[in-house]
Protein backbone atom coordinates (compact mmCIF):
# COMPACT_ATOMS: atom_id res chain seq x y z
CA UNK A 1 0.00 0.00 0.00
CA UNK A 2 1.41 3.49 -1.06
CA UNK A 3 -0.40 6.65 -0.51
CA UNK A 4 1.10 9.65 -1.46
CA UNK A 5 -0.17 12.84 -0.31
CA UNK A 6 -1.79 14.79 -3.06
CA UNK A 7 0.84 16.62 -5.18
CA UNK A 8 -0.21 20.36 -5.58
CA UNK A 9 1.23 22.13 -8.25
CA UNK A 10 2.60 24.54 -6.56
CA UNK A 11 4.17 22.21 -3.87
CA UNK A 12 6.73 19.80 -5.31
CA UNK A 13 7.81 17.26 -3.84
CA UNK A 14 5.50 16.36 -1.47
CA UNK A 15 5.89 16.25 2.11
CA UNK A 16 5.65 12.82 3.25
CA UNK A 17 4.01 9.15 1.76
CA UNK A 18 2.47 7.26 3.65
CA UNK A 19 3.23 3.45 3.55
CA UNK A 20 2.07 0.40 5.20
CA UNK A 21 4.26 -1.73 7.45
CA UNK A 22 4.56 -4.71 9.60
CA UNK A 23 5.73 -4.19 12.85
CA UNK A 24 6.42 -6.81 15.65
CA UNK A 25 4.66 -5.54 18.85
CA UNK A 26 4.54 -6.81 22.08
CA UNK A 27 0.56 -8.06 23.44
CA UNK A 28 -0.10 -7.24 27.01
CA UNK A 29 -2.51 -9.97 27.86
CA UNK A 30 -4.39 -8.17 30.58
CA UNK A 31 -6.37 -10.87 33.01
CA UNK A 32 -7.11 -8.71 35.80
CA UNK A 33 -7.62 -5.15 36.64
CA UNK A 34 -5.03 -5.63 39.84
CA UNK A 35 -2.90 -2.07 39.95
CA UNK A 36 -0.85 -3.48 42.86
CA UNK A 37 -0.54 -7.21 41.14
CA UNK A 38 0.45 -5.51 37.56
CA UNK A 39 2.83 -3.29 39.32
CA UNK A 40 4.24 -5.95 41.37
CA UNK A 41 4.89 -8.61 38.16
CA UNK A 42 5.81 -5.97 36.15
CA UNK A 43 8.88 -5.12 37.95
CA UNK A 44 9.50 -8.72 38.51
CA UNK A 45 10.20 -9.31 34.75
CA UNK A 46 11.96 -5.94 34.61
CA UNK A 47 14.42 -7.31 37.04
CA UNK A 48 14.95 -10.54 34.92
CA UNK A 49 15.19 -8.17 31.55
CA UNK A 50 16.43 -4.97 32.34
CA UNK A 51 16.89 -3.77 28.50
CA UNK A 52 13.72 -5.19 27.16
CA UNK A 53 11.37 -2.83 28.88
CA UNK A 54 12.67 0.45 27.55
CA UNK A 55 9.95 2.53 26.27
CA UNK A 56 8.30 -0.59 24.95
CA UNK A 57 5.44 -0.28 22.69
CA UNK A 58 3.02 -2.92 23.59
CA UNK A 59 -0.66 -3.75 22.39
CA UNK A 60 -3.16 -4.35 25.42
CA UNK A 61 -5.38 -7.68 24.72
CA UNK A 62 -8.66 -7.12 26.57
CA UNK A 63 -9.74 -10.50 25.24
CA UNK A 64 -8.81 -12.36 28.58
CA UNK A 65 -9.86 -9.86 30.94
CA UNK A 66 -12.49 -10.18 33.56
CA UNK A 67 -15.52 -8.13 33.94
CA UNK A 68 -15.65 -5.66 36.67
CA UNK A 69 -18.29 -3.23 37.32
CA UNK A 70 -15.89 -0.30 37.44
CA UNK A 71 -14.66 -0.76 33.80
CA UNK A 72 -11.14 0.42 33.11
CA UNK A 73 -9.29 3.68 33.57
CA UNK A 74 -7.44 3.52 30.75
CA UNK A 75 -5.58 6.87 31.59
CA UNK A 76 -4.14 4.84 34.55
CA UNK A 77 -3.32 1.84 33.25
CA UNK A 78 -1.44 3.74 31.16
CA UNK A 79 0.82 5.73 33.27
CA UNK A 80 0.78 2.11 35.37
CA UNK A 81 2.60 0.56 32.15
CA UNK A 82 4.50 3.69 31.07
CA UNK A 83 6.05 3.78 34.60
CA UNK A 84 7.56 0.77 33.81
CA UNK A 85 8.66 1.19 30.75
CA UNK A 86 5.85 0.41 28.46
CA UNK A 87 4.27 2.60 26.17
CA UNK A 88 0.77 1.33 25.24
CA UNK A 89 -0.12 2.10 21.56
CA UNK A 90 -3.47 0.32 20.91
CA UNK A 91 -5.83 -2.42 22.09
CA UNK A 92 -7.49 -5.59 20.94
CA UNK A 93 -10.03 -7.64 21.47
CA UNK A 94 -12.66 -6.38 24.30
CA UNK A 95 -16.09 -5.44 24.59
CA UNK A 96 -17.65 -2.69 22.21
CA UNK A 97 -17.86 -0.22 25.47
CA UNK A 98 -14.26 -1.10 26.53
CA UNK A 99 -13.31 -0.19 23.21
CA UNK A 100 -15.11 3.23 22.96
CA UNK A 101 -13.61 4.08 26.59
CA UNK A 102 -9.79 3.23 25.44
CA UNK A 103 -10.20 5.22 22.29
CA UNK A 104 -11.33 8.28 24.13
CA UNK A 105 -8.26 7.61 26.17
CA UNK A 106 -6.08 7.45 23.05
CA UNK A 107 -6.27 3.76 22.89
CA UNK A 108 -6.82 3.32 18.76
CA UNK A 109 -8.21 -0.74 18.91
CA UNK A 110 -5.90 -2.75 16.29
CA UNK A 111 -7.29 -5.62 14.33
CA UNK A 112 -7.07 -9.12 15.26
CA UNK A 113 -3.81 -10.69 14.24
CA UNK A 114 -3.79 -14.19 12.78
CA UNK A 115 -2.49 -16.43 15.82
CA UNK A 116 -4.59 -17.95 17.33
CA UNK A 117 -5.35 -19.23 20.93
CA UNK A 118 -2.14 -16.73 21.97
CA UNK A 119 -3.55 -16.10 24.92
CA UNK A 120 -3.32 -19.54 26.33
CA UNK A 121 0.29 -19.78 25.10
CA UNK A 122 0.84 -16.82 27.10
CA UNK A 123 -0.22 -18.45 29.95
CA UNK A 124 1.87 -21.72 29.41
CA UNK A 125 4.91 -19.51 28.83
CA UNK A 126 5.69 -20.77 25.64
CA UNK A 127 9.05 -21.57 24.26
CA UNK A 128 9.94 -19.77 21.32
CA UNK A 129 10.22 -22.12 18.26
CA UNK A 130 12.37 -22.39 15.66
CA UNK A 131 10.66 -22.61 11.71
CA UNK A 132 13.77 -24.58 10.47
CA UNK A 133 11.56 -26.04 8.11
CA UNK A 134 12.63 -29.70 6.69
CA UNK A 135 15.27 -31.63 4.97
CA UNK A 136 15.18 -34.20 2.79
CA UNK A 137 17.47 -36.64 2.14
CA UNK A 138 16.42 -38.50 -0.73
CA UNK A 139 15.62 -37.53 -4.65
CA UNK A 140 12.19 -36.47 -4.87
CA UNK A 141 10.53 -38.95 -7.77
CA UNK A 142 7.95 -38.42 -10.05
CA UNK A 143 4.28 -38.57 -8.22
CA UNK A 144 5.76 -36.95 -4.42
CA UNK A 145 4.82 -34.02 -3.50
CA UNK A 146 6.23 -32.64 -0.18
CA UNK A 147 5.51 -29.50 1.36
CA UNK A 148 6.89 -27.70 4.50
CA UNK A 149 5.09 -25.37 6.39
CA UNK A 150 6.62 -22.58 8.43
CA UNK A 151 10.12 -22.47 7.22
CA UNK A 152 12.10 -23.59 4.02
CA UNK A 153 12.47 -26.80 2.27
CA UNK A 154 15.73 -28.42 1.79
CA UNK A 155 16.05 -31.11 -0.91
CA UNK A 156 19.39 -33.40 -1.26
CA UNK A 157 19.35 -35.11 -4.51
CA UNK A 158 16.66 -34.36 -7.82
CA UNK A 159 13.11 -33.37 -8.31
CA UNK A 160 11.90 -35.37 -11.33
CA UNK A 161 9.44 -34.18 -13.61
CA UNK A 162 5.85 -35.17 -12.31
CA UNK A 163 7.32 -34.43 -8.47
CA UNK A 164 6.08 -31.13 -6.26
CA UNK A 165 7.84 -29.27 -3.68
CA UNK A 166 6.39 -26.77 -2.11
CA UNK A 167 7.59 -24.31 0.98
CA UNK A 168 6.16 -21.33 3.39
CA UNK A 169 10.04 -20.38 2.76
CA UNK A 170 12.72 -20.86 0.48
CA UNK A 171 13.04 -24.13 -1.60
CA UNK A 172 16.77 -25.15 -1.95
CA UNK A 173 17.23 -27.76 -4.48
CA UNK A 174 20.76 -29.59 -4.41
CA UNK A 175 20.44 -31.72 -7.40
CA UNK A 176 18.29 -31.23 -11.19
CA UNK A 177 14.68 -29.62 -10.01
CA UNK A 178 12.87 -30.77 -13.19
CA UNK A 179 9.63 -31.06 -11.19
CA UNK A 180 7.46 -28.41 -9.73
CA UNK A 181 8.64 -26.32 -7.11
CA UNK A 182 6.89 -23.23 -5.16
CA UNK A 183 8.27 -21.20 -2.76
CA UNK A 184 6.13 -19.00 -0.30
CA UNK A 185 2.94 -20.74 -0.65
CA UNK A 186 1.40 -18.82 1.78
CA UNK A 187 2.28 -15.43 -0.04
CA UNK A 188 6.03 -14.61 1.33
CA UNK A 189 6.98 -12.15 -1.79
CA UNK A 190 10.66 -12.47 -0.44
CA UNK A 191 10.69 -16.29 -0.36
CA UNK A 192 12.73 -17.75 -2.93
CA UNK A 193 13.96 -20.71 -5.01
CA UNK A 194 17.51 -22.10 -5.19
CA UNK A 195 18.87 -25.31 -7.53
CA UNK A 196 21.60 -26.55 -9.04
CA UNK A 197 19.87 -27.31 -12.59
CA UNK A 198 16.77 -25.50 -13.43
CA UNK A 199 14.87 -27.78 -15.51
CA UNK A 200 11.54 -27.27 -13.91
CA UNK A 201 7.94 -27.88 -15.05
CA UNK A 202 6.86 -24.98 -12.94
CA UNK A 203 8.12 -22.60 -10.55
CA UNK A 204 6.10 -20.07 -8.55
CA UNK A 205 7.22 -17.93 -5.70
CA UNK A 206 3.72 -16.65 -3.97
CA UNK A 207 1.72 -17.12 -6.46
CA UNK A 208 3.60 -15.80 -9.28
CA UNK A 209 4.29 -18.70 -11.62
CA UNK A 210 6.45 -19.58 -15.07
CA UNK A 211 6.15 -22.34 -16.39
CA UNK A 212 9.00 -24.47 -18.34
CA UNK A 213 8.26 -23.08 -21.72
CA UNK A 214 8.88 -19.63 -20.32
CA UNK A 215 12.39 -20.69 -18.82
CA UNK A 216 14.41 -18.87 -21.29
CA UNK A 217 17.42 -21.70 -23.15
CA UNK A 218 19.97 -19.59 -21.44
CA UNK A 219 18.80 -19.79 -18.05
CA UNK A 220 17.90 -24.08 -18.67
CA UNK A 221 19.61 -26.24 -16.67
CA UNK A 222 22.06 -23.65 -14.97
CA UNK A 223 22.53 -23.52 -11.25
CA UNK A 224 19.66 -20.45 -10.61
CA UNK A 225 17.70 -18.58 -7.95
CA UNK A 226 14.33 -17.57 -8.61
CA UNK A 227 13.20 -14.13 -6.88
CA UNK A 228 10.57 -11.76 -7.10
CA UNK A 229 10.81 -8.41 -7.87
CA UNK A 230 8.21 -5.89 -8.61
CA UNK A 231 5.91 -8.38 -8.81
CA UNK A 232 7.52 -10.73 -11.67
CA UNK A 233 9.56 -13.82 -11.25
CA UNK A 234 13.74 -12.83 -12.03
CA UNK A 235 16.03 -15.68 -12.61
CA UNK A 236 19.77 -15.21 -11.52
CA UNK A 237 22.52 -17.53 -12.60
CA UNK A 238 24.64 -18.61 -9.54
CA UNK A 239 28.19 -18.63 -10.14
CA UNK A 240 30.66 -20.44 -7.82
CA UNK B 1 16.68 -65.61 5.43
CA UNK B 2 15.17 -65.42 1.94
CA UNK B 3 15.33 -62.04 -0.08
CA UNK B 4 11.95 -60.84 -1.27
CA UNK B 5 12.60 -58.96 -4.77
CA UNK B 6 9.96 -57.19 -6.75
CA UNK B 7 10.26 -56.36 -10.59
CA UNK B 8 8.16 -53.59 -11.25
CA UNK B 9 7.76 -50.55 -13.81
CA UNK B 10 4.64 -48.52 -13.59
CA UNK B 11 4.19 -48.83 -16.98
CA UNK B 12 2.95 -51.81 -18.73
CA UNK B 13 4.27 -53.72 -21.70
CA UNK B 14 7.68 -53.13 -20.64
CA UNK B 15 9.15 -56.57 -19.63
CA UNK B 16 8.64 -56.78 -16.31
CA UNK B 17 7.29 -60.54 -16.87
CA UNK B 18 9.59 -61.95 -19.32
CA UNK B 19 12.52 -60.40 -16.74
CA UNK B 20 10.61 -61.71 -13.85
CA UNK B 21 10.45 -65.40 -15.67
CA UNK B 22 14.46 -65.34 -16.34
CA UNK B 23 15.64 -63.43 -13.35
CA UNK B 24 14.03 -66.26 -11.40
CA UNK B 25 14.67 -69.44 -13.07
CA UNK B 26 18.66 -67.52 -13.63
CA UNK B 27 18.59 -67.69 -9.91
CA UNK B 28 18.25 -70.92 -9.92
CA UNK B 29 20.09 -72.33 -12.27
CA UNK B 30 22.92 -70.77 -9.91
CA UNK B 31 21.41 -73.49 -7.11
CA UNK B 32 19.12 -70.82 -5.18
CA UNK B 33 15.97 -72.09 -4.25
CA UNK B 34 13.39 -69.76 -5.51
CA UNK B 35 10.08 -69.09 -6.04
CA UNK B 36 8.44 -66.94 -8.49
CA UNK B 37 4.67 -65.56 -7.88
CA UNK B 38 2.29 -63.81 -10.32
CA UNK B 39 0.63 -60.77 -8.82
CA UNK B 40 -1.48 -59.72 -11.82
CA UNK B 41 -4.11 -61.24 -10.21
CA UNK B 42 -7.31 -61.61 -13.12
CA UNK B 43 -4.33 -61.30 -16.10
CA UNK B 44 -2.29 -64.08 -15.53
CA UNK B 45 0.74 -64.00 -17.59
CA UNK B 46 3.69 -65.61 -15.72
CA UNK B 47 2.69 -69.46 -16.45
CA UNK B 48 2.38 -68.72 -19.65
CA UNK B 49 6.08 -67.28 -20.24
CA UNK B 50 7.44 -69.99 -17.94
CA UNK B 51 5.02 -72.84 -19.54
CA UNK B 52 3.42 -74.27 -17.16
CA UNK B 53 0.07 -73.11 -17.91
CA UNK B 54 -1.38 -76.50 -18.12
CA UNK B 55 -0.45 -77.22 -15.02
CA UNK B 56 -2.18 -74.99 -12.89
CA UNK B 57 -4.61 -76.55 -10.51
CA UNK B 58 -4.70 -73.63 -7.47
CA UNK B 59 -3.45 -70.20 -7.22
CA UNK B 60 -2.26 -67.43 -5.33
CA UNK B 61 -5.85 -66.19 -4.08
CA UNK B 62 -6.65 -69.78 -2.93
CA UNK B 63 -3.69 -70.00 -0.58
CA UNK B 64 -4.52 -66.56 0.59
CA UNK B 65 -8.23 -67.42 0.93
CA UNK B 66 -6.89 -70.93 2.66
CA UNK B 67 -8.81 -73.23 -0.21
CA UNK B 68 -5.31 -74.38 -0.91
CA UNK B 69 -2.16 -75.19 1.11
CA UNK B 70 1.22 -73.59 -0.38
CA UNK B 71 2.71 -76.69 -1.86
CA UNK B 72 -0.82 -77.45 -3.18
CA UNK B 73 -0.69 -74.20 -5.27
CA UNK B 74 3.37 -74.12 -6.14
CA UNK B 75 4.15 -75.33 -9.52
CA UNK B 76 7.28 -76.90 -9.64
CA UNK B 77 9.47 -75.91 -13.05
CA UNK B 78 10.48 -79.34 -15.00
CA UNK B 79 13.21 -77.86 -16.89
CA UNK B 80 15.48 -76.35 -14.13
CA UNK B 81 16.18 -77.89 -10.34
CA UNK B 82 14.65 -75.44 -7.18
CA UNK B 83 12.44 -73.17 -9.40
CA UNK B 84 8.71 -72.62 -7.99
CA UNK B 85 5.76 -70.72 -9.73
CA UNK B 86 3.11 -69.53 -8.18
CA UNK B 87 0.23 -68.59 -10.49
CA UNK B 88 -1.90 -65.35 -10.30
CA UNK B 89 -5.85 -65.94 -10.05
CA UNK B 90 -7.27 -65.62 -13.34
CA UNK B 91 -10.80 -65.36 -12.30
CA UNK B 92 -10.24 -63.11 -9.20
CA UNK B 93 -9.39 -59.48 -9.12
CA UNK B 94 -6.48 -57.62 -7.43
CA UNK B 95 -9.00 -56.80 -4.45
CA UNK B 96 -8.64 -60.36 -3.64
CA UNK B 97 -4.63 -59.46 -2.45
CA UNK B 98 -5.12 -58.85 1.33
CA UNK B 99 -2.16 -57.38 3.01
CA UNK B 100 -2.54 -60.19 5.58
CA UNK B 101 -3.08 -62.93 3.10
CA UNK B 102 0.64 -61.97 1.05
CA UNK B 103 2.42 -61.80 4.23
CA UNK B 104 1.59 -65.14 5.45
CA UNK B 105 2.50 -66.43 2.09
CA UNK B 106 5.93 -64.80 2.03
CA UNK B 107 6.72 -65.88 5.45
CA UNK B 108 5.86 -69.72 4.45
CA UNK B 109 7.72 -69.16 1.30
CA UNK B 110 10.81 -67.94 3.29
CA UNK B 111 11.06 -70.72 5.74
CA UNK B 112 12.28 -72.92 2.57
CA UNK B 113 13.24 -70.61 -0.05
CA UNK B 114 16.09 -68.28 -0.73
CA UNK B 115 14.92 -65.79 -3.57
CA UNK B 116 11.20 -65.01 -3.64
CA UNK B 117 10.71 -62.76 -6.80
CA UNK B 118 7.28 -61.14 -6.54
CA UNK B 119 6.06 -60.27 -10.58
CA UNK B 120 4.31 -57.04 -10.11
CA UNK B 121 1.52 -55.79 -12.29
CA UNK B 122 1.09 -52.73 -14.51
CA UNK B 123 0.15 -49.65 -12.63
CA UNK B 124 0.33 -48.07 -9.15
CA UNK B 125 -3.02 -50.18 -7.47
CA UNK B 126 -3.54 -52.54 -5.39
CA UNK B 127 -1.72 -55.77 -7.20
CA UNK B 128 1.30 -53.51 -7.79
CA UNK B 129 1.41 -51.80 -4.07
CA UNK B 130 0.50 -55.35 -2.70
CA UNK B 131 3.72 -56.98 -4.67
CA UNK B 132 6.50 -54.21 -3.68
CA UNK B 133 5.08 -53.74 0.12
CA UNK B 134 7.44 -56.67 1.38
CA UNK B 135 10.49 -55.64 -0.91
CA UNK B 136 13.81 -56.25 -0.33
CA UNK B 137 15.23 -55.15 -3.44
CA UNK B 138 13.30 -54.18 -6.80
CA UNK B 139 14.16 -54.61 -9.99
CA UNK B 140 12.78 -51.55 -11.91
CA UNK B 141 12.43 -52.59 -15.79
CA UNK B 142 12.42 -49.45 -17.91
CA UNK B 143 12.30 -49.03 -21.68
CA UNK B 144 14.25 -46.18 -22.73
CA UNK B 145 11.36 -44.21 -23.64
CA UNK B 146 10.32 -40.94 -21.84
CA UNK B 147 6.71 -42.53 -20.65
CA UNK B 148 8.38 -45.35 -19.29
CA UNK B 149 11.27 -43.83 -17.82
CA UNK B 150 8.99 -40.93 -15.95
CA UNK B 151 6.26 -44.15 -14.63
CA UNK B 152 9.65 -46.39 -13.17
CA UNK B 153 10.74 -42.85 -11.42
CA UNK B 154 6.85 -42.82 -10.08
CA UNK B 155 7.39 -46.45 -8.98
CA UNK B 156 10.68 -45.87 -7.14
CA UNK B 157 8.91 -42.67 -5.24
CA UNK B 158 6.27 -45.30 -4.02
CA UNK B 159 9.16 -47.72 -3.04
CA UNK B 160 10.76 -45.12 -1.03
CA UNK B 161 8.14 -44.24 0.43
CA UNK B 162 5.19 -47.16 0.68
CA UNK B 163 7.05 -50.33 0.90
CA UNK B 164 7.34 -51.59 4.40
CA UNK B 165 10.65 -50.73 4.90
CA UNK B 166 10.07 -47.31 4.44
CA UNK B 167 6.87 -47.05 6.69
CA UNK B 168 9.02 -48.53 9.44
CA UNK B 169 12.04 -46.73 8.96
CA UNK B 170 14.27 -49.81 7.72
CA UNK B 171 16.88 -49.81 5.46
CA UNK B 172 15.10 -48.76 2.20
CA UNK B 173 14.49 -50.77 -0.44
CA UNK B 174 17.47 -51.81 -2.58
CA UNK B 175 17.21 -50.51 -6.09
CA UNK B 176 18.24 -51.89 -9.14
CA UNK B 177 17.65 -50.88 -13.02
CA UNK B 178 16.67 -53.31 -15.62
CA UNK B 179 16.85 -51.15 -19.36
CA UNK B 180 14.63 -53.48 -21.47
CA UNK B 181 14.32 -53.21 -25.21
CA UNK B 182 17.26 -51.62 -25.76
CA UNK B 183 18.89 -50.56 -29.25
CA UNK B 184 21.66 -48.96 -29.51
CA UNK B 185 21.86 -48.24 -32.95
CA UNK B 186 18.02 -46.40 -32.50
CA UNK B 187 19.61 -44.63 -29.46
CA UNK B 188 22.36 -43.84 -31.59
CA UNK B 189 20.28 -42.50 -34.18
CA UNK B 190 18.46 -40.66 -31.01
CA UNK B 191 15.15 -42.43 -31.61
CA UNK B 192 15.28 -43.74 -28.09
CA UNK B 193 16.93 -43.01 -25.40
CA UNK B 194 20.08 -43.80 -24.54
CA UNK B 195 21.43 -45.71 -21.43
CA UNK B 196 23.29 -42.92 -19.65
CA UNK B 197 20.10 -40.34 -20.39
CA UNK B 198 18.29 -43.34 -18.32
CA UNK B 199 20.21 -43.34 -15.69
CA UNK B 200 20.82 -39.63 -15.20
CA UNK B 201 17.26 -39.28 -15.20
CA UNK B 202 16.48 -42.05 -12.14
CA UNK B 203 19.94 -41.97 -10.38
CA UNK B 204 19.80 -45.71 -9.50
CA UNK B 205 22.49 -48.19 -10.45
CA UNK B 206 22.05 -50.38 -13.58
CA UNK B 207 21.90 -54.14 -13.17
CA UNK B 208 21.59 -54.99 -16.65
CA UNK B 209 20.46 -53.96 -20.11
CA UNK B 210 18.45 -55.98 -21.90
CA UNK B 211 18.87 -55.68 -25.82
CA UNK B 212 15.59 -55.97 -28.55
CA UNK B 213 15.72 -58.98 -29.20
CA UNK B 214 13.41 -61.43 -31.47
CA UNK B 215 13.88 -64.05 -29.52
CA UNK B 216 12.25 -62.32 -26.26
CA UNK B 217 8.87 -62.55 -28.47
CA UNK B 218 9.26 -66.41 -29.75
CA UNK B 219 10.58 -67.81 -26.36
CA UNK B 220 7.40 -65.92 -24.49
CA UNK B 221 5.02 -67.92 -27.38
CA UNK B 222 6.87 -71.11 -26.68
CA UNK B 223 6.62 -70.89 -23.08
CA UNK B 224 10.38 -71.07 -22.29
CA UNK B 225 12.34 -68.43 -20.52
CA UNK B 226 14.34 -66.44 -22.44
CA UNK B 227 17.43 -66.32 -20.54
CA UNK B 228 17.42 -70.47 -21.28
CA UNK B 229 17.83 -69.36 -24.85
CA UNK B 230 21.68 -69.90 -24.88
CA UNK B 231 23.71 -68.16 -27.87
CA UNK B 232 20.97 -65.03 -27.40
CA UNK B 233 21.61 -61.62 -26.60
CA UNK B 234 18.81 -61.34 -24.40
CA UNK B 235 19.31 -64.58 -23.19
CA UNK B 236 22.94 -63.78 -22.44
CA UNK B 237 22.34 -60.25 -20.63
CA UNK B 238 19.92 -61.68 -18.44
CA UNK B 239 22.99 -64.62 -17.49
CA UNK B 240 24.97 -61.60 -17.15
CA UNK B 241 22.35 -59.58 -14.69
CA UNK B 242 21.37 -62.67 -12.89
CA UNK B 243 25.19 -62.88 -11.83
CA UNK B 244 25.50 -59.03 -11.23
CA UNK B 245 23.13 -59.68 -8.30
CA UNK B 246 24.89 -62.24 -6.86
CA UNK B 247 27.60 -59.98 -6.56
CA UNK B 248 29.76 -60.18 -9.60
CA UNK B 249 31.08 -57.73 -11.39
CA UNK B 250 30.92 -57.87 -15.43
CA UNK B 251 30.80 -55.11 -18.02
CA UNK B 252 27.49 -54.18 -19.79
CA UNK B 253 27.09 -55.92 -23.07
CA UNK B 254 24.64 -55.27 -26.57
CA UNK B 255 25.32 -51.28 -25.87
CA UNK B 256 27.19 -50.30 -28.90
CA UNK B 257 26.27 -50.38 -32.26
CA UNK B 258 29.75 -50.87 -33.78
CA UNK B 259 33.66 -50.04 -31.90
CA UNK B 260 33.13 -46.83 -30.19
CA UNK B 261 32.19 -47.78 -26.75
CA UNK B 262 29.56 -46.51 -24.48
CA UNK B 263 31.79 -45.48 -21.41
CA UNK B 264 33.64 -43.43 -24.05
CA UNK B 265 30.98 -41.72 -24.95
CA UNK B 266 29.55 -41.67 -21.67
CA UNK B 267 32.76 -40.15 -20.35
CA UNK B 268 34.01 -38.43 -23.20
CA UNK B 269 36.79 -39.99 -24.77
CA UNK B 270 35.20 -39.07 -28.27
Amino acid sequence: MLLRSPSLASEEPPPFDLKGSLFTLTVLHLFKLDRVAIERHLTEKIKQAPGFFNNTPVVIDLEGLEESRDGVDFAALYELLKGCGMVPVGIRNGNPKLQAVARLAGLPLLPESRSVGSVKKAEQGAEPVAARGRIVNHPVRSGQQIYAPNGDLIILGTVSAGAEIMADGHVHVYGLLRGRAQAGVRGDLEARIFCQGLEAELISIAGRYRVSEQIGSDDWGKAAQIRLADDRLIIDHLTR
Amino acid sequence: MATVIVVTSGKGGVGKTTTSASFATGLAQRGYRTAVIDFDVGLRNLDLIMGCERRVVYDFINVINNEANLNQALIRDKRVENLYILPASQTRDKEALTKEGVEKILHELKQSFDYIVCDSPAGIERGALMSLYFADEALVVTNPEVSSVRDSDRILGILASRSRRAEQGDEPVKEHLVLARYAPERADRGDMLGVDDVLEILGISLLGVIPESPTVLQSSNAGVPVILEEGSDAGAAYSDLVDRFLGKDLPHRFLVTQKKGFLKRLFGGN
